[in-house]
């Protein structure tokens, strides 16, 4: 075959294809989608159970007041009186949690890098309890494949792969750099992971739910990758 | 890809984390404008970015197999022994700094300088790309660059080279139009 005409004709191809291509159009509204969902998998895929992201040094943590505090509600929730934590889905022992209750179970501490959606980073140290080490106080029932955090921060929520949340560096926290989480940072108890971009994270945390199917979050919905480990 | 990569920018045109952003960096907080980018919104450019990237990485390893594959690499890549005096002259020459332009065969010694850095440069939008998507799943790409916020700045300084790269290829094909049909058909070949 004459290589010149191939490449010519292979040229013609692309601007019709490109021409057909409105930006809104559905061919491109289901490209994305289908891209989205290879992409989850692909996540999902290339995510380690096991590898523990890197603890920076000291002096790598970021000032306070330059660590970004974010919540969906107008102003900061403050926490409610008498707030616990509530615990349930497929589980043995559902059940509601006083922050006590939770700090009597073993605490872990680190210091990991924070990866926002929006391309900053931070650092801070945080304090708290594993996921997995609550999985085992309530004892998952099979079937479990999704864990999702709510919150009494307008109803913000997002729903998490097992995996992910099952994962050493993934906690209930209620410390940050040495002092109780203030209200900023999602007090009384928020998640911290060092597996997933910051909206991931749920704060102001209300109950946990080990769930078998997933149920989406706040920013998913919206458009926001639904896996968004890092 | 670089719509969609500076619609990303634009949630936080800044260089080094919070708290700490790189002082030599003179554009910090200066956002792209708008019309330079794809995706609508953060979750768009996003969705743009992570889903031509496959294509993008597929179109750069078909394109390398064929280099190797068919032989053209010897013609078509940078061989300093061959090329770097020729580079230089042509430089010179484009710089007006020299009259005569150096003989050349199919490309010549700079066309070969900066067709062989673009690919390069390609595949290093794709590693610091990746050490940004999974700093920590790919860990070891993470700190070849520095660090998250040290791939940040090598995924837009590649940016910035490929956007060169494009201009000045635009300038000289726009000054040498009877080359730009040979660059679509294949053009003659003896």
């Amino acid at each position: 075959m004459n290589s010149r005409i191939s490449r010519r004709r292979f040229v013609a191809g692309a601007a019709a294809a490109s021409l057909l291509a409105g930006c809104d159009s559905y061919p491109v509204k289901s490209f994305l989608r289908a891209m989205k969902d290879w992409n989850a998998n692909f996540e999902a895929a290339i995510f380690s159970p096991a590898r523990l992201a890197p603890e920076p040094p000291e002096s790598a943590v970021t000032p306070e007041a330059a660590f970004p505090e974010y919540f969906i509600s107008d102003e900061a929730p403050e926490v409610p009186p008498n707030w616990f934590l509530t615990v349930g889905g497929l589980v043995d022992r559902p059940g509601r949690f006083t922050l006590a209750q939770l700090q009597a179970m073993p605490p872990i501490a680190m210091r990991v890098r924070h990866h926002c959606v929006e391309g900053w980073s931070a650092v801070a140290s945080w304090r708290g309890l594993r996921v997995s080490d609550l999985a085992k106080v309530v004892g998952l029932k099979p079937g479990v494949r999704y864990v999702e955090f709510r919150s009494f921060d307008s109803g913000y929520w997002s729903s998490w792969d097992l995996a992910s949340a099952m994962h050493p560096q993934t906690l209930l926290a209620w410390g940050m750099n040495g002092h109780p989480l203030t209200t900023g940072h999602g007090a009384p108890l928020r998640v911290y992971s060092a597996v997933k971009l910051g909206y991931k994270m749920c704060k102001y945390l209300a109950e946990v739910n080990f769930l078998a199917e997933k149920t989406g979050g706040y920013w998913e919905d919206q458009g926001y990758d639904w896996f968004a480990g890092v | 890809m670089a719509g969609s990569g500076l619609r990303i920018l634009i949630a936080y045109p800044y260089l080094g984390p919070r708290g700490a952003l790189y002082r030599w960096y003179p554009l910090q907080g200066v956002a792209p404008p708008s019309w330079l980018t794809i995706g609508g919104w953060l979750g768009g450019g996003r969705q743009w970015h992570f889903a031509i990237a496959w294509f993008f990485v597929l179109n750069g390893l078909v394109y390398l197999a064929y280099l190797a594959g068919s032989g053209e690499w010897r013609w078509r890549t940078f061989n300093p022994a061959r090329d770097a005096a020729p580079a230089v002259a042509q430089f010179l020459h484009y710089a007006r700094l020299r009259k005569a332009s150096p003989p050349a065969d199919f490309y010549n010694g700079l066309q070969r300088l900066a067709y062989t850095s673009i690919i390069v440069i390609a595949a290093v939008m794709t590693l610091s790309g990746l050490a940004i998507y999974k700093p920590v799943q790919f860990h070891f790409l993470t700190i070849l660059f520095g660090g998250y916020d040290g791939a940040r700045v090598v995924h837009l300084a590649g940016l910035a080279l490929i956007a060169l790269f494009v201009a000045t290829h635009l300038v000289l094909a726009a000054l040498h139009p009877r080359e730009i049909l040979a660059m679509v058909t294949g053009g003659k070949r003896e």
